[in-house]
């Protein structure tokens, strides 16, 4: 019996050693020379402060800045190490209650705040909450309906915020892979540059 | 659905079919022990590791010293990643501080990484340490998709070999598939994915000031290393708690495709590896076919189903639970590949689809993780429903049932049967119990048809050791702790015992050279009666409870009925 177990032993001994310290040391040494920036966060720095993650979404209801999707947990803002933020889904299936009223909410609050039409189509990305929370990303379509808004606000040409969304524009990935969008801190951040 | 999303799904499956036999030809090479390219670098490397396991790799097992060898190294893997969850409050690498987890969750936890269903109760970046991650839950990983490809791989001996009692050396087929398979994909995929912005460090969790001023703590770690094979491995456990819907995760959409298709290749190519090594290459493409043709019908329904109108919203295409850069068409093949390929990863929240679009993904898990399955599971679960399905024509044309030459008798189909009762049945009672007791009920997220969707969702991913979830409900009460927990062992353990016994009763079997009255195995014409058994036998065991969940709600969601 004892025997028998002892090859487990060190199997599992020397298996660890190699998938659980080399491989991930491998690794990381592979990312840390050759792709520093991405290893490490994709971090935004604006005059020497890190104001977020290019791959991480805040929240903002500044009407001076583009604004991000419904998060349900709140794109992890005021997390700190004593109040750990983690990512989340609301996981509402579509015949729940909550998420119907949740979604007339914001079909009213988008269309007030952005002073448009009764009749438009509000990018579904706006109405509904991301499977992340964090999701750094909006539809072309709902950059542009916050243009006049932003460019309101912030006192600029309206050519001149709709010129800069759409150099913010993202295509898909390799011509073919993905969905068009725009990253809104990144656009955020082009547009406080702009003054 | 534009032009685009039927080139993304193209080139996806175009990938996949060219890779199985390039793959699935390496593997077998592999297995049977003739060279392949990596043999200069890692044999050397290779035979080390038999000397330090105290292993001749020359030395056979038969089916039970095979499945002791399997079931003591598992069970102490189980035991090492419990005790390092419990510990890690004291241990290093742990720079968020994060206490030791709690006994219950670390006992689902360990049970669910040991067996390959990787169902996550817990979110990572709150819940385990770098150390847990990296030399626990990562490790089992790796080696709980080598145990399945070991298991596959064993009862491939057993229907191939002319002569003899023994199925191979557990350990050799350990080392190997970690070795030549799992390792170098991914190192391979790890890099890749970092240079698309998936975190790969041991850094403090990074604290922002956000352009509104408020604080914001991004978690960091060895992200890529474990992520890379929890897809190829199909594991899919989430270093992050919303798993490959996080961008730290699974950042863009060259990320999304390549994670996805790492869910499909070694379960597809396993195929071939199995009809080389069986002599009859045929052989493994009709399994391959059926695996193809039930994972597109799937797959097709998910796509028509999401892009209906939906009249509660008056929005065609929710976006509930969905990430922008992947959007709709990408969340529905990730969703049918690691459904039906029991890998449970995410990278859009399951519970949020359409009604019918969860429901296939549901029916993928129900019919046993076969339609390409976990990595060896899927084949091993497939070999048994091919067993069964020539029992069945055996029966319809009055004839000794013979597969590859050798009779399926009594013993063999009572084992496949078995094989297949198991996880069904835990599936339906414990969610039978959860609908009926104020403990099963009280986790529900969502109510009316929604949230018995949820708990049978719960018990089929456990049993089937897929590990994706319909996570509105709440897994972490002691109730779901421990029926989940115990849907895994039954799940995995259930299979892999009779199948390592199909193997070593097939083994002994002499074989008969084909004669008028053989059935071919090899033909469109067992395509179609495999896919028909699949699907009778998942059809008569879940249609009732599936009837009550997915499509009466479906039905009241087109009324605009809400919960």
């Amino acid at each position: 019996m004892v025997k028998a177990i002892l090859p487990a032993v060190r199997a599992l001994i020397v298996l660890t050693l190699l998938v659980g310290v080399i491989y991930p040391l491998l690794v990381t040494v592979g990312g840390q020379v050759f792709f520093a920036r991405e290893a490490n966060g994709s971090l935004i720095e604006v005059d020497g402060i890190i104001v977020g993650s290019e791959l991480v979404g805040q929240q903002s209801d500044d009407p001076r800045y583009f604004w991000w999707r419904p998060s349900a947990v709140d794109y992890m803002q005021g997390s700190n190490l004593e109040a750990l933020g983690s990512s989340g889904a609301t996981n509402y299936g579509v015949t729940n209650e909550t998420l119907d009223t949740l979604v007339t909410e914001r079909q009213t609050a988008f269309v007030d705040a952005n002073d448009l039409p009764d009749s438009v189509d509000v990018p579904a990305e706006m109405l509904f909450a991301s499977g992340s929370g964090l999701d750094p990303h909006i539809s072309p379509a709902a950059a542009r309906l916050q243009i006049d808004r932003v460019a309101e606000a912030r006192d600029l040409d309206r050519e001149q915020v709709a010129d800069l969304v759409e150099r913010y524009v993202e295509k898909p990935q390799l011509g073919f892979l993905g969905e068009p969008r725009v990253n809104v801190l990144r656009l955020n951040i082009a547009l406080d540059a702009l003054e | 659905m534009g032009t685009l999303e039927f080139v993304q799904i193209g080139v996806y499956l175009v990938l996949l079919i060219l890779c199985v036999p390039l793959l699935g030809g390496y593997m077998a090479k592999v297995f049977v022990g003739d060279k392949t390219l990596l043999t200069p670098i890692i044999r050397p490397l290779e035979n080390g590791l038999y000397r330090l396991i105290g292993t001749n790799p020359n030395d056979e097992q038969n089916w039970q010293q095979y499945t002791f060898a399997l079931l003591a190294f598992n069970i102490l893997g189980f035991i090492i990643l419990f005790l390092l969850q419990l510990f890690q409050g004291v241990l290093p690498l742990n720079p968020a501080k994060l206490p030791s987890v709690e006994p219950l969750l670390a006992f689902n936890t360990a049970t669910s990484f040991m067996t390959n269903t990787n169902w996550q109760a817990y979110g990572g970046e709150t819940t385990v340490s770098y150390l847990t991650q990296m030399m626990g839950l990562n490790v089992q990983n790796f080696v709980s998709a080598a145990t399945g490809i070991a298991v596959v791989i064993a009862m491939t001996r057993g229907l191939a070999r002319r002569s003899g009692e023994t199925i191979g050396n557990f350990w050799v087929d350990l080392v190997r598939s970690t070795l030549y398979i799992l390792l170098p994909l991914s190192l391979i995929l790890a890099v890749l994915l970092v240079s698309q912005g998936v975190v790969q460090n041991f850094d403090d969790y990074v604290p922002a000031t956000t352009l509104s001023g408020e604080s914001q703590l991004l978690p960091q770690g060895p992200a890529a290393s474990q992520i890379a094979i929890k897809q190829l491995g199909t594991n899919g456990g989430g270093f992050f708690n919303t798993n490959s819907t996080h961008p730290y995760e699974n950042p863009t959409p060259l990320s999304n495709f390549l994670e996805m298709f790492a869910i499909l290749l070694i379960p597809a190519a396993l195929t071939y590896t199995y009809g080389k090594m069986v002599g009859s290459v045929r052989q493994g493409w009709v399994i391959f076919a059926a695996m193809l043709i039930l994972f597109i019908v799937g797959l097709s329904i998910m796509l028509v189903s999401e892009y209906q109108h939906n009249s509660v919203y008056d929005v065609t295409g929710v976006m509930e639970g969905k990430e922008t850069r992947h959007g709709i068409t990408n969340s529905m093949l990730w969703g049918a590949a690691t459904t039906a390929a029991s890998n449970g990863s995410v990278n859009a929240m399951h519970s949020s689809f359409a009604p019918l679009t969860g429901g296939i993904a549901l029916l993928n898990i129900m019919l046993g993780e076969i339609i390409f399955g976990g990595v060896g599971a899927g084949l091993y679960g497939m070999l048994i429903f091919v067993i069964l399905t020539v029992f069945l024509a055996g029966l319809m044309v009055g004839r000794t049932p013979e597969y590859l030459g050798k009779k399926i008798e009594a013993r063999e189909v009572k084992l496949a049967i078995t094989a297949i009762l198991l996880p069904s049945a835990s599936i339906l009672l414990f969610s039978a119990l959860a609908s009926v007791t104020d403990a099963g009920l009280d986790s529900r997220t969502n109510m009316g048809p929604h949230g018995l969707t949820e708990i049978l969702y719960g018990f089929s991913s456990g049993a089937g050791n897929n590990g994706s979830a319909f996570a509105g409900l709440d897994a972490s009460t002691p109730f779901y702790t421990i029926l989940i927990g115990i849907a895994i062992w039954i799940g995995r353990f259930g299979i892999i015992l009779p199948a390592l016994a199909i193997a070593g009763s097939m083994v002994k079997k002499r074989v008969a050279p084909p004669s008028p009255g053989t059935f071919p195995t090899d033909t469109p014409l067992f395509i179609i009666l495999l896919i028909s058994v699949i699907l009778i036998v998942g059809a008569l065991t879940f249609f009732p409870a599936l009837s009550l969940g997915p499509i009466v709600e479906h039905l009241l969601m087109d009324a605009g009925q809400t919960f």
